[in-house]
């Protein structure tokens, strides 16, 4: 049961929950306009503390798909934090007008924070380098629709992995399933944080490779999931410069890739990889916009209690 | 050296030596109106040396605090000048406000009105992880904690 429920990381939703979420998409995936009324009435606030185009719009357009409404900011210096307000306060204001919150703020555990004072159900939609469960929702919907399930896959993380919280939301969904290998290929500087290896892939007992060059582990994928060096993770722009051009996926690197293989990306990307790679079959990022947008549709009609 | 037995009080004993003095200011014995004595050094045939705070006064004290500076304290309860209780520590699976969060992308670093909360997840390596952005730390000597996040 969903209804009235928190989402601050992936664990917080069972795996039936999560086949469960997966397969509303895809009805609404099928038939989307079988579904455009059923959160009327119901508000969405997107207190977005930090910029996001993508995940915000993707809620967004989520409810109005629902025929729901939304409101909030997309920016904190417009809001009465900017003038020293405490989180637990903005919560509190703003949950007692809106019937569910989709949260993004650069804080680690602030949307846990957020729940603790929150009137109504808060969705995680980011927070700092920690967890983003809808982008893992989307990342599985997405799997789930291109390789046709969660198990038995070996996945390549390419990047920024120890500020990527979208890799480390989908590390720790893809644990829950069997037979799941991980190879994280990385600078030394972006190795996965200690915390996921220790709280996450030990319990679990998966086992996993490290790389430093994306060419020497490519033919082994089944999922490449690249990503971003953010520049606004970096205290040092001196660091972020050396670091942001260290994987470029482009024509040749694929060539060695199987032809099975999904390439998958959180967006926005910058030049991990190269527009020459758009149009070959196995690049699903476009693709995966679009089910993120259904993903947050089927959570947002369950978390309400619409559906 | 000798110091005199207590009479009701309280005996902390086998601190890791050289961590003594900083129990003994965070039980605030350093200004307290009766006797307190710090013992540094003394031999110990399990550690080879250790240190005893001897209290000569029932004092409230967290003991999952103190478990977390140093779990291999056993605290005796005297009452008319016997042991009348041991009591061990071990440490806490929850600590609170002990000490702060390292990270500063954490959510406590700027909301100072909450209680920065770890949670023991690895009893072994003595292992917390804060509640809130999962930052691990090991509970170090003297129950300085070292970040072992990368």
């Amino acid at each position: 049961m969903l209804k009235g429920r928190h989402l601050i990381e992936p664990d917080d939703l069972s795996v039936e929950e999560i086949n469960e979420i997966c397969s509303l998409a895809e009805q609404m995936i099928v038939d989307p306009v079988a579904f455009q009324d059923v959160c009327r009435g119901k508000i969405l606030a997107t207190l977005f503390f930090e910029p996001s185009t993508r995940t915000r719009l993707s809620f967004e357009a989520a409810m109005l798909h629902l025929g729901g409404s939304v409101e909030g900011f997309a920016d904190a210096q417009s809001t009465s934090t900017s003038k020293g307000e405490t989180l637990s306060d903005t919560i509190r204001v703003v949950s007692s007008y809106v019937d569910l919150i989709a949260m993004r703020t650069p804080k680690e555990g602030a949307a846990l924070l957020a729940s603790e004072y929150s009137a109504c159900p808060v969705i995680n939609a980011g927070d700092g380098g920690h967890f983003h469960p809808t982008q893992t929702l989307t990342d599985l919907v997405t799997i789930r629709q291109l390789q046709g399930g969660f198990e038995g896959h070996t996945i390549g993380f390419c990047g920024d992995l120890k500020f990527g919280r979208t890799v480390h939301s989908l590390v720790q969904a893809m644990c829950r399933y069997k037979g799941n290998k991980f190879i994280f290929i990385s600078p030394p500087e972006l190795t996965m944080p200690e915390y996921i290896l220790e709280n996450v892939l030990l319990p679990a007992g998966i086992t996993y490779e490290t790389a430093t060059r994306l060419e020497d582990v490519i033919d082994k994928l089944d999922i490449l999931y690249m990503t971003r060096v953010q520049k606004e993770r970096f205290f040092n722009e001196q660091d972020y410069i050396r670091l942001k051009d260290s994987y470029i996926l482009d024509k040749s690197r694929m060539k060695l890739a199987r032809k099975d293989m999904i390439v998958l990306h959180p967006l926005p990307r910058v030049n991990e990889i190269s527009p020459d790679v758009d149009d070959d079959p196995r690049a699903a990022y476009f693709k995966q916009v679009k089910y993120g947008m259904y993903a947050r549709m089927a959570l947002i009609s369950k978390i309400t209690g619409c559906l | 050296m000798n110091v005199d037995t207590i009479k009701n009080g309280l005996v902390i004993d086998h601190i890791r030596a050289g961590c003594g003095w900083r129990i003994f200011k965070w039980l605030g014995l350093d200004g307290a109106p009766f006797t307190a004595a710090l013992i540094m050094n003394v031999p110990s045939r399990k550690t080879g040396k250790k240190d005893i705070i001897k209290v000569d006064n029932i004092i409230d004290i967290d003991f999952s605090v103190l478990g977390f500076i140093d779990p291999n304290i056993c605290v005796n309860i005297i009452k008319d000048e016997t042991i009348v209780r041991k009591i061990n520590m071990e440490l806490p699976t929850r600590v609170q406000n002990v000490f702060q969060c390292k990270n500063p992308r954490c959510i406590t670093a700027t909301e100072k009105y909450v209680p920065a909360t770890f949670l023991l997840v690895d009893k072994t390596k003595a292992l917390y992880r804060c509640e809130y952005c999962d930052a691990l730390y090991t509970a170090g000597e003297g129950g300085v904690p070292v970040e072992t996040r990368t």
